[in-house]
C-alpha cells in the first residue's frame, strides 16, 4: 500500500483515425527534361512498368501536369525531393 | 575520329567517343555547375550539428533562376513551407548533385577519347547532363519543347555557341538513356 493508484483515463487523441494519405505529388511539364529520362525516372524510383510511366509522362507532356504518387506528408516530401534530385519539377499539395 | 554518343557495346559497357576539345567543354562546363550547387561552407554562428545532418537554417529560394531550377519549390503557393522545406532538403540534394559532377570530373580526367562509364557511374552522368542541360535551357529561356536554334540567330550572338552545346547535351543525355534503359523520346531528343 502507499503507492498512488495509477490512473487508466483514455488517452484523448486527437490524430484522425481514417488512413493519413490526403497528400499528392505533382510532376509539371517542362521543356527541357527528356521524355525517355522522365520515363526512366517513374520507372525507376516509383517502381511503376513502363507502360505506366510513359503514360504518366504523356500525361505531363499534354496535360501540364500529373499526380505521380500519393500518401503521408512525410511521404510526398520524399517524392518530391527525389524527384528534384533527378532534376524533374516537382510540387507536393494536399488533395483536397 | 569523329566522335559518337553513348552506346552499349556487346559486352554491355557504357561508352561513348568524344574527342579532347569536347572533353575540356564538358569538364569546363561541369566546373561550372560545380561553383552552384556547391553548398555554402556553414556560418559560424550556425548550428553545426544542423549542417551535419543536412539542415541548413539560411536556405531561401536561390535569385539565379537557373539555380532555381535545380532547386525548385516544393510548393507552389506557399513560400514559408517551401523554405522550410529547403532548409531540411536542399544541402543533401546539393551534396548529390556535387557528388554526380565531381563523378563526371574524375571520368573525364581519367579517360582519352573513348569513354566507358564505370559500374555506378551512368547514373552520375545521367544526373549532370541534366543538370548541366536545365541551367543552359534556363539561361537561353527555352520555352518550345522540341528546341529550335532560331534562324534569325547571329553567329555572332553571345547566346549562338550555346544553343548548339544545349543541342549537343541533350544528344548525349538521349543517347545515354537510351543505352541504358532501351528508352528513346519521340522523336529522339523530344521533351516531357
Amino acid at each position: 500500500m502507499g503507492i498512488a493508484p495509477i490512473e487508466l483515463d483514455e488517452p484523448i487523441s486527437d490524430v484522425d483515425i481514417a488512413p493519413d494519405k490526403p497528400w499528392v505529388t505533382i510532376v509539371w511539364n517542362d521543356p527541357i527534361n527528356l521524355m525517355s529520362y522522365v520515363t526512366h525516372v517513374f520507372m525507376t524510383y516509383f517502381h511503376y512498368s513502363k507502360e505506366q510511366a510513359q503514360k504518366l509522362m504523356w500525361d505531363v507532356h499534354h496535360e501540364g501536369r500529373a499526380v505521380v504518387s500519393a500518401g503521408t506528408r512525410e511521404e510526398m516530401e520524399r517524392d518530391v525531393t527525389a524527384m528534384h534530385s533527378y532534376g524533374l519539377w516537382a510540387t507536393m499539395q494536399k488533395d483536397d | 575520329m569523329s566522335s559518337y554518343g553513348f552506346r552499349r557495346t556487346i559486352t554491355g559497357r557504357i561508352t561513348c567517343r568524344l574527342e579532347e576539345t569536347e572533353r575540356s567543354l564538358l569538364a569546363n562546363l561541369t566546373h561550372q555547375l560545380v561553383g552552384m550547387v556547391q553548398p555554402d561552407e556553414p556560418d559560424e554562428d550556425q548550428d553545426p550539428l544542423a549542417a551535419m545532418v543536412g539542415i541548413d537554417s539560411d536556405a531561401t529560394r536561390p535569385t539565379d533562376p537557373a539555380v532555381g531550377r535545380l532547386f525548385p519549390d516544393a510548393y507552389l503557393d506557399d513560400p514559408t513551407a517551401s523554405n522550410d522545406f529547403r532548409r531540411y532538403t536542399e544541402r543533401s540534394l546539393r551534396e548529390s548533385k556535387l557528388a554526380h559532377a565531381r563523378t563526371v570530373l574524375d571520368t573525364l580526367a581519367s579517360s582519352g577519347d573513348k569513354i566507358t562509364l564505370a559500374e555506378g557511374a551512368a547514373g552520375a552522368w545521367m544526373g549532370t547532363l541534366n543538370d548541366l542541360r536545365l541551367v543552359l535551357g534556363t539561361r537561353l529561356n527555352i520555352t518550345d519543347e522540341g528546341h529550335q536554334i532560331p534562324q534569325d540567330l547571329s553567329a555572332d550572338d553571345p547566346s549562338f555557341g550555346l544553343h548548339h552545346i544545349y543541342d549537343w547535351l541533350t544528344y548525349l543525355q538521349e543517347t545515354l538513356v537510351q543505352a541504358m534503359t532501351g528508352l528513346v523520346s519521340e522523336p529522339p531528343g523530344d521533351f516531357a
